[in-house]
């Protein structure tokens, strides 16, 4: 059945669109002052405007549309100067209003798009537009307080600001899809306009799939998946959804245009409602809001406090600090990662070096702790200490990487661990002397068998002399003086 | 005369001079109410321990010496105003029972001057009549005569005030709602230019053509309260960011020289007998005071009542989407699921004038008819705007009826809602086109009941219609005349 089944995807082109929605982090709602903080008591971070009171009326925030313009060019759109907010209508106890202020006609971004990497080849995906919108509150269900197995509704939510993200439909893959999205979330939380949160639904998107015969040039019907809130979810969702369709296709069926929810517990999409329990709107433009004009010092600003671009990081790390492409992507997969790094680097200048130690060490223990890089407790400017002990010959690596355990565990610096445990290299040639001539002694026998030829016995006298100094025998001039005393 | 037949400036002095307190002055107008109210019902709620708290800190501030012109004045608003902690209806069943957690910036304004509220009034459901007999509390009755509606929408704020219930009142327009009224009552009704009063806290109709706005005795009444009310408020986007001139200085310049239009589409054969006598007169007494007239056009005039419906309706059927039964208001006990909770809630709280609204503008907002209703009805309206900036580039002001007709009898047009949505065709083009207008009592039909004029000024420039009105108002004795009671 699988050969059968991948025999039926090599004939059909699977098409796919995204559509994201991301909340952005600005302190206060979008049409009113509410706080936008996750998690508080339901319903108590709001006022008339966002339980959608009788008489009250929406403000805009203008911090809205500055991280809208910032995310247009980041993703290389044009910036609409004429903007309008719009209503779109339609019923649900979620949405205080009645309807969702939002923009149809004239979103604030267009026709950018954003250069993916997929198995070392780059790809362009379109960008059709991207649109400022309010969010809805949310339905609780079950038991709440003074109403038992009942249905509440809780608006803390209700007028947070989103960005809704809408690509071409340019993908052609799961793993595609996965990509643009990765990157997407790379933009948005390096940009700062998002905590990129997919859990608590900061980050989350709809997929509209279909699949075509190789080489057709019409698309599909296509089935909307709707709200899928992790990586791993929208490759299961996306991948089962181009199986599904084939399948319906070559079983003589047809696919319907449908809006699908995913079930993460079966991995399957099922139907939500079909096109003809799809809305109509209504959309028209909101009376309450007047036309936004954005002008050429409002973009001029937002060109101004934007960050370096990832990809405008990652060259300069390649070209300016000679990192392999490697170190510089992985270095720059966040913004809090390419900043450590580079701080670590104004401190110690040997790039590669610090690179190791980032991507190395310091990913290795942030991994084990679970904790992020804006929370490393060794801070850049220790870590670039510690390396200094090495270059300079203080420490050796081997005793370095105990050091640096002890900072993780302590926060002291690194030259008071040093000193603190008696961890100094020894490079005093003379004590090394002392050491080597007495393990030579001790082994007598061995300096014999290597004479005569064995001289993979070397390593052995090393770690003799090694274990001897309790680690702290500078290993290079360890292997001189073996090597200067052994010959005889 | 009778003390509630006093203006707020003869008040005031009696206030300042300790003639009368503003308790006993609100004791005086509350039995006034209670007197009237069984002929008029221009109230739906009367907030009598409200008016005595709020006269006795009046009175406190006249005695630290901290009064102006509205301290201690009782006044009444229209039920679509939010006002904390009172329930606030908008004429609708749906509402019945909604006490609102905060007030409308215009109602806090006149809170801030010390002004007493007496009440919240009656008007058509939601805004939506010309008659107030859509009301779910009951008609409203003409205080010139109870037989005839006062007009609407704001049918109360106007009976209020001819009926000496409140010494002034504030009201609504979104096509005629304070005007219609105020003329049908014998009154002085003010629709100020889009942007000038605050909108919020103010229950929405059609929010690109509602404006906030005074109902008076006289037009210096008018002048105070529209002062009061006036400014930029942060919390309306679409309120405007002008200094608020001191509409009392504007008055008593007269109008010697200046020019008037009179739009010719206004002035058709056919019309009202009585209503084209009132014009006539008018014309002449501004003639006598050495104004002169030209005649103009408005040539998208005809289209106008066409594309009101269009657009007020299209965003009353978004405004109203809020009234699901889930938040507040009135929630159907009936309901067995989410869905029919929403649905009858609003098929058991929305009267029927409401629900044609709604219907109406649904469908002219739909997928596939947006552009032949919605969308053309703007363009129209962007016409008619046009017009009005044409107009004015050759005129100070324009003069024109106000309703076809004075005021019908109770019932006559109900049946019928294109006969009520006409009564409307001389308002409308003003609040498509954002300007300000103001209607003055200009005359009474052999049946003794009151006709208006109205003046339309140039965007924002309500201090000249107002001194204009004025001038009129010094050279007759319509306003002077009071409904017997």
């Amino acid at each position: 059945m699988a050969s059968q089944k991948s025999g039926a995807l090599m004939k059909f082109q699977p098409v796919i669109g995204l559509e994201v929605h991301v909340q952005l982090k600005t302190e206060t709602k979008i049409f009113c002052g509410c706080p936008t903080s996750f998690g508080a008591e339901p319903n108590s971070q709001t006022c008339p405007v966002c339980m959608g009171m009788p008489g009250a009326l929406p403000v805009l925030n203008k911090k809205v549309v500055e991280f809208a313009v910032k995310t247009g060019l980041a993703t290389n759109c044009s910036i609409s100067r004429h903007n309008l907010f719009a209503r779109k209508n339609y019923f649900y106890p979620d949405l205080p209003k009645g309807y969702q202020i939002s923009q149809f006609e004239e979103p604030i971004c267009r026709m950018g798009w954003l250069d993916v990497v997929m198995n070392g080849n780059w790809k362009r995906i379109g960008i059709t537009r991207i649109h400022m919108e309010e969010d809805a509150g949310k339905l609780v269900h079950g038991d709440l307080p003074g109403l038992e197995n009942g249905s509440g509704v809780d608006l803390n939510r209700a007028c947070t600001p989103l960005l809704e993200i809408v690509s071409e439909p340019d993908l052609r893959s799961a793993d595609e899809a996965v990509a643009y999205l990765k990157k997407l979330h790379q933009i948005v939380t390096w940009i700062g306009i998002s905590d990129g949160n997919m859990e608590e639904g900061s980050f989350r998107c709809d997929a509209n799939v279909s699949v075509m015969p190789f080489g057709s040039e019409v698309f599909g019907t296509r089935a909307e998946i709707k709200n899928i809130n992790s990586f791993k979810f929208v490759k299961q969702a996306i991948e089962y959804e181009i199986q599904r369709q084939i399948d319906l296709i070559e079983d003589g069926g047809q696919v319907f245009q449908e809006t699908r929810l995913f079930d993460p517990n079966s991995g399957k999409t099922r139907s939500m409602r079909g096109k003809e329990d799809a809305h109509d709107y209504r959309y028209f433009p909101d009376p309450d809001l007047l036309p936004l004009f954005i002008d050429e010092n409002w973009i001029s600003e937002a060109v101004c406090s934007m960050p370096e671009l990832p990809w405008k990081r990652k060259e300069r790390f390649i070209d300016e600090m000679g990192l392999p492409e490697y170190d510089a992507e992985i270095l720059t997969s966040s913004r809090s990662l390419a900043d450590y790094f580079e701080e670590s680097t104004a401190c110690h200048n040997d790039c590669k070096m610090v690179s190791n130690w980032v991507m190395g060490e310091i990913t290795r223990a942030l991994n084990d702790t679970g904790l992020a890089i804006e929370n490393c407790p060794v801070p850049p400017l220790q870590l670039a200490g510690l390396l200094k002990l090495i270059d300079s010959g203080v420490i050796s690596l081997k005793i370095a990487k105990t050091v640096f355990d002890e900072m993780w565990a302590s926060g002291k610096e690194p030259s008071v661990i040093v000193e603190e445990k008696g961890l100094l290299q020894l490079s005093d040639s003379s004590a090394i002397e002392a050491i080597v001539d007495e393990i030579l002694e001790k082994e007598a026998g061995q300096v014999e068998e290597y004479r005569n030829g064995k001289e993979k016995l070397f390593g052995f006298f090393v770690g003799q002399v090694m274990k001897a100094s309790r680690g702290k025998a500078n290993p290079s001039m360890v292997n001189d003086l073996l090597a200067r005393k052994l010959k005889g | 005369m009778e003390i509630f037949e006093h203006p707020i400036r003869s008040l005031h002095e009696k206030l300042k001079k300790r003639e009368i307190s503003s308790v006993e002055l609100t004791r005086i107008f509350l039995e006034r109410i209670r007197r009237v109210e069984p002929k008029i019902s221009s109230f739906i709620t009367v907030t009598e321990e409200k008016a005595i708290s709020d006269a006795a800190s009046a009175d406190r501030m006249i005695s630290c010496g901290d009064s102006n012109l509205l301290t201690g004045i009782p006044i009444a608003l229209k039920d679509i105003f939010l006002t904390e902690g009172i329930r606030t209806t908008c004429g609708s069943r749906i509402l019945g029972n909604f006490v609102p957690t905060y007030s409308a910036t215009a109602y806090e304004k006149l809170c801030k001057k010390g002004g007493v509220l007496l009440g919240k009034l009656n008007q058509d459901e939601f805004a939506m009549g010309s008659s107030n007999e859509t009301s779910a509390f009951g008609i409203t009755r003409n205080p010139w005569d109870i037989d005839c509606i006062p007009g609407g929408s704001s049918g109360g704020s106007a009976a209020a005030v001819a009926a000496c219930e409140a010494v002034a009142s504030l009201g609504t327009d979104t096509g005629g709602s304070i005007r219609q009224p105020a003329s049908h009552c014998g009154c002085v009704g003010l629709k100020p230019t889009y942007g000038r009063v605050s909108r919020y806290g103010v229950i929405a109709y059609a929010s690109s053509l509602d404006q906030v706005g005074p109902l008076a005795g006289n037009v210096e009444d008018c002048a105070i309260m529209l002062g009061a009310i006036s400014g930029y408020d942060p919390k309306d986007s679409t309120s405007v960011n002008f200094d608020v001139p001191d509409y009392l200085a504007s008055l008593g310049r007269g109008v010697k020289g200046i020019k008037i239009g009179l739009p010719k589409e206004y002035y058709i054969s056919g019309a009202d007998p009585d209503v084209e006598k009132a014009l006539e007169s008018a014309i002449e007494v501004y003639k006598s005071l050495g104004a002169s007239f030209v005649e103009i056009s408005l040539p998208h005039t005809d289209y106008a009542v066409a594309a009101y419906y269009l657009i007020a309706t299209a965003e009353a059927s978004s405004n109203l989407a809020r009234y699901d039964g889930v938040r507040f208001g009135h929630r159907s006990e009936e309901a067995e699921s989410l869905v029919d909770m929403m649905t009858r809630s609003r098929s058991e709280g929305f009267g029927p004038e409401v629900k044609r609204r709604i219907m109406l503008g649904t469908y002219a907002l739909s997928s596939g008819y947006y552009d032949a209703y919605y969308l053309k009805a703007q363009k129209v309206r962007t016409l008619i705007a046009q017009d009005f900036a044409a107009a004015f580039d050759k005129v100070d002001m324009m003069l024109a009826p106000v309703a076809p007709t004075p005021a019908f009898r109770i019932g006559e047009k109900t049946g019928d809602p294109m006969q009520m949505y006409l009564s409307d065709i001389f308002t409308i083009p003003v609040n498509l086109a954002g300007t300000c207008a103001i209607s003055l009592p200009a005359g009474f039909t052999g049946y003794g009941l009151p006709l208006g004029i109205q003046l339309i000024g140039k965007p924002f420039d309500e201090e000249n219609i107002l001194n204009a009105a004025h001038a009129f108002e010094q050279a007759t004795e319509w306003h002077l005349r009071k409904a017997v009671l």
